[in-house]
């Protein structure tokens, strides 16, 4: 168990290496002059200088890259021109938000995509099965920016139920953060309940041919058991994994989300620093962002080993 | 974001079974096959019209997609304006059907980039074991970013126009191109045939190209119609964003984008497209879904 | 009354190419403390009978066309899920051939021991625990207690195949289906397998119906046979008397190339030709294109089963001739 954490830490090292690598090697490849983007057309000489020294752009690359990797290895990944603080800094304030979000988003889909995939693989071929399939071809058809400003046509300008955007954090208030949350978590959800759907129903069935679920039925355990326990037990292997992906994509869908539903987090700051030109933050951002989640996939590799024992007990 | 589901239907074994029988015409079988499968029929179906807007868009939309018509602004959809019109009175119409014809442009460019890259990366990471390390790293690195970050990182870097976001969804989805073609020639190239062919003395590019990649192609058509439909919805996202071609230009995502401040009076102009984009989308889905079905009713989820 | 009585029992999958039949008009009694063999070739049909009198195949597509199965005077065919289950593991047990894929690999073999108690037993977790100790001690799985938190993967092959015995007999059933529990296994431990069932009979005193495709196996352990070829009963007997005289042209065809424990073979090479695909049968009697004692009346009707004396059927119109 530990050794399998041990093994995906390290394995980890040269992958987060090579994405820092990338990161810091985009930056440098912008055509022409990046202070020329960053200052525009009406800045003065002067500006555009002060801008290269800032980002140290006058500086020979090995030097740059030299002082990029020592900031970094002291948790500095400069400062952000749009918001003038610090990356790391506002990265860590906004990455909150986009946590509660995800989060969020993650239990609807698990809810929902777990067990309509589990229903839908016990009636196949039913008119129940064709029904989930088909919603769940609709979710993974449905881009959820589409399914987010339909909400908004309906619930918010329409019936005024729910306000259109804005945030209101869990800690300040649990029921206007439900209110604020529950449209962009649905529709940030919506693919991924698609996915998991799919992808939880074949692997239900292709558990449920199994020898040991025969086996089982054979004992004379009652169906719910055999269901419940021997397959469900031997599906969520896989279903783990997809989950990690699942993660991944909820947090990178959660840029168009936020954005839409104008929500504080990760997401708009990374738009906003794109359109803005704000480099080191797009930068920092997303190398801070890729990192967190290699760490998520370790941890969702960490639960794949917990829940199969062939890989619990196997030698480091 | 590769995520085949495995196939469900119960009579995969008798198909399997069915196949020596016909040994004489497989592809015409595959294609018999492919033709009696529904969904696949219907993904046809329904990518088969944004297909045809595309190509025939100069025929059927003769009107200028930019062009300004303030005293029409904010039709809603009728017998002149089919779709309606903006909030500059442009025909809708001829914005979606010209928003299709981008769509399906970047969409198949990004396709072919990846058919080609893709296989590129994947054959000699997968054949040459000496390269396998090294090339996978990198595509494992570039595998870790979150998809559309990554884009908007790129389209960051190169600035906001079609050609931009072709070659920024293309740096996304190449890697997992790339990996998926690696296993299967992994797998192929352990194969008896093969390595006979490599004791017969055959060239190594001879092997790829005779022996390894034509078995390698069931997997990698059915990513590539799953990607076709995943660079169709990341290209409108990015537009949405404000990060894809450069209006007037019209894309789907800058349409609904603009639409935005007027969707309690003209929803429409939000929903048209957006419809548009899910019956593409939809359409590649089932297509692929149906190709994984008939081309390789074996592909399990693999990770 | 006997433990077990099959009549008629016919059993249909739906496929791509229409309904095709499996097994059909297979009727057999079995007695409490018997040991009945099962033998023919692969897809003749043995699993499909033993799994449609456990109620385990799938309907659809499976479907019970005719006849019926009575287990100690209760009717199985057409009981509902929930009375059946209560049958399952505790009346009548099954063990299987694939001992590598019939544990489940996520759970410790103590657990799916005591689960079959749990499941038909009202006894406190430490007796279930108790008992799985008890039945793995009894088919020799040494340092039991040690072993009830091992997953099967931990397990060789006959250890698997131990415990998947231990499972079945945990709730001390009247009958025990073994179908090929000794095909996967090594030749040694196959005689292992076969000793400790031969071993807990005695013992425990139940019934068994063994299936298998070896007729050394038969010999061995049956008290009586039936020999089944595409679908159907040909030959029935006491095992000494089909040894020692067998009617139908296939069992003698089975008995000359039958091979020894030691050489353990899925096809019957000495006999010519191959079984018929379910939906491509011949007409009238079914081994007919593989028989050397052909005559054309053999593809006018299927022979039916006809008793020679109270112990001894075959399904073979020339028996008279040829006996
Ligand atoms: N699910 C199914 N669908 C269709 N046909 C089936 C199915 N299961 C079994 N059959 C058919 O029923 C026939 C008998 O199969 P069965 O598994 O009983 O053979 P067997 O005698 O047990 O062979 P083996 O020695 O290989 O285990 C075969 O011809 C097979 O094709
Ligand atoms: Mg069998």
């Amino acid at each position: 168990m530990a050794g399998v954490i041990l093994r995906r830490l390290a394995g980890a090292v040269p992958v987060l290496l090579i994405v820092s690598l990338i990161t810091f090697g985009m930056m440098r490849l912008i055509p022409g002059d990046p202070s020329s983007v960053i200052g525009g057309l009406s800045a003065t000489p002067a500006q555009l200088a002060q801008i290269r020294a800032d980002l140290g752009l006058d500086e020979p690359f090995f030097l740059q890259m030299l002082k990029w990797y020592t900031a970094l290895a002291h948790g500095d990944l400069g400062r952000s021109i749009l918001l003038g603080q610090d990356v790391v800094g506002a990265t860590l304030q906004r990455l909150p938000v986009t946590l509660a979000l995800s989060a969020y988003a993650l239990v609807i889909t698990v809810v929902f995509g777990l067990c309509s995939g589990v229903f839908a693989a016990l009636r196949q071929n039913t008119v129940i099965d064709q029904l989930a399939m088909m919603f769940a071809m609709l979710g993974i058809s449905v881009p959820n920016f589409f399914l987010g400003l339909l909400m908004i046509i309906l619930f918010a300008v329409r019936l005024g139920w729910l306000p259109t955007g804005g945030y209101i954090a869990f800690t300040d208030d649990p029921v206007g953060w439900l209110r604020t949350s529950t449209m962009p978590a649905i529709s940030l959800a919506l693919l991924q309940v698609g996915l998991l759907a799919r992808i939880t129903r074949s692997t239900m069935l292709e558990v449920l041919r199994q020898d040991y679920i025969r086996t089982a039925r054979a004992k004379g355990l009652p169906r719910r058991v055999v269901v419940m326990k021997h397959a469900l037990a031997n599906a969520l292997i896989p279903i783990t994994t997809v989950v990690g992906i699942i993660v991944s994509l909820l947090i990178s869908g959660s840029v168009v989300t936020e954005t839409l539903f104008s929500i504080p987090g990760m997401g708009q700051l990374l738009t906003q620093a794109v359109l803005n030109r704000d480099y080191p933050m797009v930068q920092g951002g997303l190398l801070l962002t890729t990192a967190f989640l290699v760490m998520i996939n370790i941890a969702v590799d960490a639960c794949y080993a917990l829940l199969d024992p062939r890989v619990r007990y196997e030698s480091p | 974001m590769n995520l085949p589901d495995a196939p469900s239907r119960p009579d995969a074994e008798a198909d399997i079974q069915d196949v020596p029988i016909h040994r004489q015409h497989p592809a015409w079988m595959t294609l018999r096959r492919l033709f009696r499968h529904q969904l696949f029929l219907t993904g046809i179906g329904l990518f088969g019209i944004i297909l045809a807007a595309a190509i025939l868009a100069p025929i059927i939309a003769p009107v200028d997609p930019t062009k300004l018509a303030m005293r029409y602004k904010f039709r809603p959809p009728d017998g002149t304006f089919i779709f309606g019109t903006d909030n500059f009175g442009r025909s809708l119409w001829s914005r979606v059907i010209w928003g299709a014809q981008l769509s399906v442009v970047i969409g198949f460019s990004v396709v072919l980039l990846n058919a080609i890259f893709g296989t590129l990366i994947g054959a000699l990471a997968g054949y040459f074991r000496s390269l396998d390390n090294g090339l996978m790293r990198v595509n494992d690195a570039l595998m870790a970013f979150p998809a559309i970050l990554l884009a908007i990182g790129v389209t960051a870097v190169l600035g906001p126009s079609t050609f931009n976001v072709i070659l920024a969804l293309a740096v996304v989805y190449i890697p997992r191109t790339a990996r998926i073609v690696r296993s299967s020639v992994i797998v192929l190239r352990e194969m008896e045939y093969v390595q006979a062919a490599v004791a017969a003395g055959a060239g190594h590019w001879r092997i790829l190209r005779r022996h390894i990649l034509p078995n390698a192609m069931a997997p990698l058509i059915v990513q590539l119609s799953f990607l076709f439909a995943y660079a169709v919805l990341s290209e409108a996202t990015l537009s949405f964003l404000g990060l894809g071609a450069v209006p007037p230009t019209p894309t789907w995502g800058n349409i609904m984008a603009e639409g935005r401040q007027y969707m309690s009076e003209a929803s429409w102009i939000i929903t048209i497209p957006g419809i548009a984009l899910m019956i593409t989308v939809m359409g590649l889905n089932l297509l692929g879904d149906g190709l994984r079905d008939v081309l390789d009713p074996r592909l399990r989820i693999q990770q | 009354m006997s433990l077990l009585e099959v009549r008629d029992l016919t059993t249909a999958f739906k496929t791509e190419r229409g309904e095709v039949t499996a097994v059909e008009d297979i009727s057999f009694d079995l007695d409490e403390g018997e040991i009945l063999g099962i033998v023919g070739e692969s897809g003749s049909g043995k699993s499909v009978t033993a799994l449609t009198i456990m109620g385990l195949l799938p309907q659809p597509p499976a479907r019970v066309v005719r006849g019926s199965v009575h287990f100690a005077g209760e009717l199985l065919t057409g009981m509902s899920e929930t009375r059946l289950e209560r049958i399952r593991g505790a009346g009548i047990s099954m063990v299987f051939q694939e001992p590598m894929t019939s544990l489940n690999p996520v759970l410790t073999i103590g657990e799916q021991i005591m689960e079959t108690v749990r499941a038909h037993e009202a006894i406190s977790v430490r007796d279930q625990r108790l008992r799985a100790i008890e039945m793995l001690d009894r088919v020799g799985i040494p340092s039991a207690v040690r072993r009830l938190g091992d997953y099967p993967h931990q397990m060789s092959g006959g250890q698997r195949q131990r415990v998947m015995i231990a499972m079945a007999l945990a709730c001390r059933p009247r009958l025990l289906i073994a179908d090929e529990p000794t095909t996967a296994l090594d030749v040694t431990i196959q005689a292992q397998v076969l000793d400790l069932l031969m071993d807990l009979r005695d013992e425990l005193g139940m019934a068994i119906m063994i299936i298998t495709h070896n007729m050394g196996v038969i010999a061995e352990t049956a008290d009586r046979v039936l020999v089944m070829y595409a679908g159907r009963i040909v030959e029935q007997a006491p095992v000494a008397r089909l040894f020692d005289r067998p009617l139908h042209p296939y069992t003698r065809g089975l008995l000359d190339c039958v091979p020894t424990l030691e050489q353990d073979r899925n096809r019957l090479v000495a006999i010519p030709g191959s079984l018929p695909e379910p939906a491509r049968r011949p007409a009238g009697c079914r081994f007919a294109p593989r028989c050397g004692h052909r005559i054309d009346a053999c593809s006018a009707a299927i022979p039916p089963l006809v008793a020679v004396d109270a112990s001894h059927a075959s399904a073979c119109i020339r028996t008279d001739i040829l006996a």
